[in-house]
């Protein structure tokens, strides 16, 4: 499912996208590792509210972000429908907790558009673009921009 | 040139084994063992390292070598004598020889002065009448048996085709006087012996050298030495690693056939061996015409050997040729064998010479049945992630088992339990295999020893115990600089002047022992010296003047000494360039206990100080307490843990608004609820509900950590939070559990000091800031 071809000529590219509340927002598939339903994570001290803490996936510790809140929305209250998206964001793995995944959507550049300039800064720092496709309104989340910086809590 | 690049990593690593061995060498002719044995081996390193290097064409390396190599060869052959003084001058040189190495490598600098009044200090040493150009040293030996240039030319420049003064590689062999000589060897046939070696191409692979078999003949007595190079096929038909060459040996010697097959000893079974009395029975054509004296042409084996050498011509007259050449013969070579580059063409002619630069026989080639294999690091740290996943994966599989309620004696119950022993069978023997002796660690330590004595102008000698002691792979690379810090610590600080020590009554220099063994679990470095001790008056003193202590504290003899660890502890009077920059033991002992370990000092007035430190022999696994804190699940290593127990109420007593102290035998413990302090509750039960784990932190200081349950103690697979996300304050690590769920291993020191912070405030819980 992987691959699709997202340097060809007509610059399809294809996004998965989900709910987190009543709205909905995509990531490239390109980042997507899997998607795996809700299990209790381990909460870790001293952390932000969006981080529900860490899970095992296989051996490795993996946070888990909510990211309604880390969107600055209310927090996700997991359900049996919940799923966490893993993601590959720089060299880090991260698993993004949302309400529900839709579909997967084949794009072109040209479908996308600049996110408007609204008041939210949450919503400008971390949503990429907003794609309008048969009347639905999908915003595109900015990976990169999703974990803290590292530095942070270096010291 | 990436093959070139992973061929000059593998000199490297067998420069620094080398360099070991030539430090061990020397070391160990200071002890006055300085058998024959003991200065070839001191020579061979020397000489491994500066053929290699020529191949890389690390010129500054290779003249330093060169040198130092003169000097070692004139040792060899007892024209210099091995006295103590000049034992120590090699072992400076060799510090400097290593100097290069790193230089070499990229990694530093070598002080261009030294290294040439260094080298100007060698040249001195070796008696230059005594002692010729040493690139003709493997030929001296054979100087009564001219014949043996002309016949083993490949072997001897694969030696030495580097050596400024060879470099020309003006191949002409031709010149032999094999005519006359052969004339007059049939005259003479006294107790002449023929002696045929074909080596196979195993010969070589074992890092043997035919070059060097022949020198051994000719300590018999004279010889003269044929190369059949026939059967050499084309170039485009020539196999790197197959071996073609055939030498035909006449030897004149007093000695029985057993004497001349001992010399063959090593290769027995890689060569075939043919000893016969008497002259040219050998089948050979090439021979035959060789010894029958009349043939007026040169020699027919050295007329066919040429052409194909000459095919190569251009290549080796460079010291570092065009790898083109030279890669494939190297890797092809199967050992690591790093010096044979450059005169790979010669190489191709006598595929002697990827063994030429390798350590000899009775040192390099494992027996048969203990080979060593080489293992990419990687593949075993992979190997023991997954172990570590196997662990936690039967863990579960036996949680899973009782939670169905399976009956102990029912087959499935009796299989899990086989499975966890064989488990744990496998863990501790992949640890095994990344388990490595401590050797690595200690054998930098003379040289050390060595420059920090110069420095402070102090006699020390370093006597090491417990060298090949075993720990994991992530422990060694962590042990070097807390060791070199107690060297420096004990000859700087412990160690008086050779005046001092000889007013006390003492040997003047000084004894300073670095020890390593197992202990319980663990393994324990102690570093021990025969100098004053810690003067505890003085140590008081300071700490009071710095402020660290208050001057009316009364402190037993033992927290005296332990002061030095004290963060801006720092005891030298003047500053030097050793210590007393302020980077002192609390350095030491901040990264010893990073690691999961313990530091300790014990001192006795006149007699020395002992440093014991003991640190896990893992950084893969842990051993600690699983505690439940507030519903959550922490793992407490149990390294920090000094006692844990159930506190009475009269134990607890309050101090200020909020806080309280546990009365543990007369002194009082802060109390620290655990679960308060990582903010997993607001409100802290009380402390008689739970159990306290008394702990120390780095800096010495208790704390009574207050947690719900205790579950046990258990080994536990340490796995990074920082790898997908970041450091989290109070936490030091994680790892998973049984049930599968993520459990964290609490950072002891962290959640101490953040007690000490107070609470965070809780109008700020988000730390990380969105940007």
């Amino acid at each position: 499912m992987t691959e699709a071809n997202t340097t060809s000529s007509n610059e399809t590219r294809e996004l998965i996208s989900f709910r987190v509340g009543e709205q909905e927002y995509c990531v490239d598939i390109m980042a997507v590792r899997e998607i795996r339903g809700w299990s209790p994570a381990t909460t870790l001290p001293q952390s932000p509210s969006y981080m529900r803490g860490v899970i095992n996936l296989r051996g490795a510790v993996l946070p888990i972000m909510d990211l309604a809140a880390r969107i600055g929305m209310p927090t996700t209250e997991p359900n049996v429908r919940s799923v966490f998206i893993v993601v590959q964001a720089d060299s880090r793995t991260v698993g993004l907790l949302v309400d529900a995944v839709s579909d997967i959507l084949s794009i072109t550049d040209d479908m996308c558009q600049p996110t408007p300039d609204i008041a939210c800064e949450n919503v400008r720092h971390f949503v990429k673009g907003i794609i309008s496709i048969e009347g639905r309104m999908i915003s595109e989340i900015s990976l990169d921009r999703l974990l803290p910086e590292r530095e942070a809590l270096a010291a | 040139m990436d093959e070139l690049e992973a061929i000059k990593v593998t000199f490297f690593q067998e420069c620094e084994e080398l360099l070991a061995d030539l430090e061990g060498g020397l070391l160990a002719m200071q002890d006055g063992n300085d058998d024959g044995d003991t200065v070839n081996a001191v020579f061979r390193a020397v000489h491994s390292i500066k053929g290699g290097a020529g191949a890389f064409g690390l010129e500054p390396l290779v003249r330093f070598a060169h040198v130092f190599e003169t000097l070692l060869d004139a040792v060899r052959s007892n024209e210099v004598p091995a006295t103590p003084d000049l034992v120590v001058t090699l072992l400076r040189a060799s510090d400097v020889l290593a100097d290069h190495v790193s230089s070499a490598r990229g990694l530093g600098d070598v002080d261009e002065a030294v290294s040439a009044s260094m080298a100007a200090e060698l040249k001195a040493c070796t008696d230059p009448n005594a002692a010729p150009a040493p690139a003709a040293a493997p030929v001296v030996v054979e100087a009564d048996a001219p014949v043996v240039e002309a016949a083993a030319p490949a072997l001897i420049g694969a030696d030495d085709a580097l050596d400024d003064d060879d470099l020309g590689f003006d191949f002409q062999p031709m010149t032999i006087t094999i005519d006359e000589q052969a004339a007059d060897v049939a005259a003479a046939a006294g107790n002449v012996w023929t002696v045929s070696i074909r080596p196979k191409s195993d010969l070589y692979r074992k890092a043997n050298e035919t070059a060097l078999l022949l020198r051994e003949l000719a300590r018999l007595g004279p010889i003269e030495a044929t190369l059949d190079a026939s059967a050499i096929p084309p170039l485009d038909q020539l196999d790197a690693e197959a071996a073609y060459a055939t030498w035909t040996v006449r030897l004149e010697t007093d000695e029985d056939e057993n004497a001349i097959r001992e010399v063959f000893e090593f290769v027995d079974g890689d060569c075939d061996l043919e000893i016969t009395r008497g002259e040219a029975v050998a089948s050979d054509d090439a021979l035959a015409a060789l010894l029958a004296g009349s043939a007026p042409a040169p020699a027919p084996a050295v007329i066919e050997a040429a052409p194909v050498i000459e095919a190569f011509e251009p290549a080796p007259v460079e010291a570092a040729p065009e790898p083109v050449a030279v890669a494939p013969v190297i890797k092809a070579a199967p050992a690591p064998v790093a010096a044979p580059a450059a005169p790979a063409p010669v190489a191709a002619a006598a595929p002697a010479a990827p063994a030429a630069a390798a350590k000899t026989q009775q040192i390099d080639v494992p027996g048969p049945g203990q080979s060593v294999i080489r293992v990419d690091p990687e593949r075993i740290d992979r190997l023991i992630d997954l172990v570590g996943e196997l662990v936690i994966n039967q863990a579960m599989l036996a949680q899973r088992v009782g939670e169905y309620g399976i009956a102990p004696s029912s087959n499935l119950a009796m299989g899990l339990d086989e499975l966890e022993q064989l488990t744990r069978e496998i863990q501790d023997s992949v640890m095994a295999i990344r388990a490595q002796p401590v050797k690595s660690v200690f054998q930098r330590m003379p040289r050390l020893v060595r420059e920090v004595a110069n420095m402070t102008g102090k006699q020390a000698r370093l006597v090491m115990d417990g060298e090949n002691t075993e720990v994991d792979k992530t422990v060694i690379e962590r042990l070097a600089d807390p060791i070199t810090h107690m060297l420096r610590n004990a000859i700087d600080h412990g160690l008086e002047s050779p005046e001092e020590r000889k007013a006390a009554g003492k040997n003047p220099e000084g004894v300073v022992r670095l020890a390593a063994l197992h202990r319980s679990g663990r393994i324990v470095i102690e570093v021990q010296d025969d100098g004053k001790g810690i003067n505890r008056e003085r140590v008081f003193g300071i700490a009071v003047k710095k402020g660290l202590i208050s001057p009316d504290l009364q402190l037993t003899d033992e927290e005296i000494d332990n002061l030095i660890f004290l963060p801006g502890f720092s005891t030298a009077e003047k500053i030097s360039d050793v210590s007393g920059r302020g980077v002192g033991m609390d350095v030491v002992k901040r990264s010893v206990q990073a690691l999961g370990g313990r530091i300790s000092i014990s001192s006795r007035p006149g007699q020395g100080s002992t440093f014991t430190l003991s640190l896990p022999l893992t950084l893969a696994v842990l051993d600690g307490m699983v505690v439940d804190v507030a519903g959550e699940t922490l793992v407490i290593p149990l390294a920090c843990i000094v006692e844990s127990l159930r506190p009475k109420a009269e134990e607890i007593r309050p101090l200020g608004p909020s806080g309280s102290v546990l009365a543990v035998r007369d002194s009082f413990v802060p109390l620290i609820d655990v679960g308060l302090t990582l903010n997993y509750r607001d409100q802290s039960p009380a402390a008689t509900e739970g159990v306290v784990l008394l702990v120390e932190g780095e800096d010495g200081s208790r704390a009574a950590l207050v947690a719900d349950a205790i579950h046990g103690q258990r080994q536990v697979v340490i796995k990074s939070l920082e790898q997908n996300y970041q450091q989290v304050e109070g936490v030091a690590a994680a790892t998973i559990l049984g049930d599968g769920r993520v459990a964290l291993i609490l950072d002891v020191d962290a959640v101490i000091n953040l007690r000490r912070r107070g609470p965070p405030l809780p109008s700020d819980p988000t730390l990380i800031a969105a940007e």
